[in-house]
């Protein structure tokens, strides 16, 4: 069971649900930078949604499959194409072997991911199959994929259903977001740092996604924030989410390919139910910040949980 | 606390290597603990991040955990592993072994003889798989980070930046000050461990070869 790629897109690479329990050692977390969106595509084709799928940003890649397998899109919204016809978002579709899969226009989002029944095979590193670009190990060696890639597929689950549910996909960003956050800081040296004007300007101010941005974080320029205290501190752990702050005083958001530690204030940290709405923010997108309390978060994270098991059973049934 | 996925235990903000066995003995207990939903433990210089999936984890029991290990007394007969690793120093390996013995207004072999005579902790690791945050070099040597990073620096180069010492354990840029090269492997995450240190450890270094060429 494989897959040809036959163009790679701008940045395609496999990713699982992330390499946790390495961090000590300074290997960084990686994974997808929408994780709803890498679930709902495993539970589309009958997968755990542990499988590992493909991420794909901006510009999709162009894939022939070298047997009959189901495979779905989600996430970002492209016009898809399986041998010139169109095929939906989102749902399990049926390839055969030759067929070409190919990414037309992108719509809202950035990031769409490709699950495929069985998942991506590639050898677990340190107990995970993402691809870690910065340390280059990971997915298919350490990189993006690249034309003439033969990508193998698992074994098929059991039991996988026929008929696929109508997934309500989370909501995709409208040119930006308004995201949660909770401001507590990670030690005290963050909140003396940080002070009450920094605080003030993060939740007031509209930041865009600046161009250099990537998987490991990104750069939010607007008018800086005031720190209460430059001076250097140490190095701590950078939780995904974490916003930090730099002397520069323009925030950065750090996403899944972030290095395990850092030393600039974190000021605050986006709220684990609104990661996959920021990892579908593109260059050029606004961001807006707004408090929320831990009971809300954890709520808010239920209820996409239940949504996904809400499929399972539905499917399974 | 730092979001809604990770909580952080913190101690007083310093290099200090009895702070340090503070956060490591946390760090262990939290892991010997193995309290459902618990994703990763991260000691740094001074906190212990411990990452966990909100929905699987009972927070409240979590933190007594740690306030627990924060407290509790420090096992006296707990051993730091000592790791001994060969650099050769100066020549190409070393560029900047000569900038730091002007600014030490030293000698190379002196720098190389206050830079082995001293055995370092092991912090924690960050900024790349595998890099050790090492502490503390004399003050004498303390030289602060290069003004420009260089784009390359070679896997097993030994570096300065402030009071801490490091390995890097990839090739990558950099802007701490070279002064040798360690003939340890390079980070490989296939190998168990992949590398050779972790936080709490205690390594010396020894000089292999005499300078060449400063």
């Amino acid at each position: 069971m494989t897959i040809r790629v036959l163009e790679p897109g701008l940045l395609t690479t496999v990713q699982d649900r992330g390499r946790w329990g390495s961090q000590s050692l300074g290997v960084p977390v990686a994974g997808p930078m929408d994780d709803f969106s890498h679930q709902l595509a495993n539970l589309a084709v009958g997968n755990p949604a542990e499988c590992a799928t493909l991420e794909v940003t901006l510009a999709g890649p162009t894939l022939e499959f070298r047997d009959d397998i189901r495979f779905a899109v989600t996430g970002a919204e492209f016009e898809l194409y399986l041998d010139d016809v169109v095929v939906p978002m989102g749902v399990a579709c049926p390839a055969r072997l030759g067929s070409v899969l190919r990414f037309g226009p992108r719509g809202a989002g950035a990031r769409a991911y490709i699950g495929v029944a069985g998942g991506i095979d590639v050898p677990p590193v340190l107990g995970s199959r993402s691809t870690d670009l910065a340390s280059g190990f990971g997915g298919l060696g350490g990189r993006r994929l690249q034309a003439g890639d033969r990508l193998v597929l698992g074994p098929m689950a059991r039991g996988t259903a026929r008929r696929v549910a109508p997934i309500e996909p989370l909501p995709l960003p409208d040119g930006g977001a308004r995201v949660r956050t909770i401001a507590t800081p990670l030690t005290e040296d963050d909140g003396a740092r940080c002070g009450e004007a920094a605080r003030a300007g993060l939740m007031t101010t509209q930041f865009t996604v600046a161009a250099d941005s990537n998987r490991m974080g990104y750069r939010l320029s607007g008018p800086p924030l005031a720190l209460a205290d430059e001076t250097s501190m140490l190095s701590a752990a950078t939780p995904c989410g974490t916003v930090q702050v730099p002397p520069s005083g323009h925030p950065i958001l750090l996403m899944a390919d972030r290095q395990t530690t850092g030393g600039y204030p974190r000021i605050a940290t986006v709220i684990s139910a609104d990661l996959p709405l920021v990892g579908q923010l593109a260059p050029g997108d606004w961001i807006r910040f707004e408090a929320c309390d831990r009971g809300s978060a954890v709520g808010a994270l239920i209820a996409q949980q239940q949504r996904l098991m809400q499929f399972t059973e539905w499917r399974t049934s | 606390m730092a979001g809604d996925a990770a909580v952080t235990v913190s101690f007083p903000a310093r290099i200090d290597a009895d702070v340090s066995i503070r956060v490591v003995a946390v760090a262990d207990a939290v892991r010997a603990a193995g309290y459902p939903g618990v994703r990763d433990v991260v000691p740094t210089y001074h906190a212990v991040t411990v990452y966990m999936d909100p929905l699987r984890t009972d927070l409240g029991r979590l933190w007594t955990g740690l306030e627990d290990a924060a407290a509790a007394p420090l096992d006296a007969t707990a051993a730091s592993r000592n790791i001994v690793v060969p650099v050769v120093y100066g020549g190409d390996g070393g560029p900047d072994l000569c900038a730091v013995a002007r600014f030490a207004g030293v000698s190379p072999e002196r720098v190389i003889e206050l830079h082995t005579g001293k055995r370092y902790r092991v912090y924690m690791l960050g900024f790349l798989a595998g890099f050790p945050y090492m502490g503390a070099v004399d003050s004498r040597i303390a030289i602060p980070r290069r003004n420009t990073p260089r784009t390359g620096v070679a896997a097993g180069s030994v570096g300065i930046a402030g009071e801490q010492t490091g390995v890097y354990p990839a090739s990558a840029p950099g802007g701490w000050h070279v002064i040798g090269r360690a003939t340890v492997e390079p980070f490989d995450p296939s190998r168990e461990p992949p590398c050779p240190w972790r936080p709490g450890d205690l390594v010396t270094f020894e000089s292999v070869r005499e300078v060449e060429g400063s």
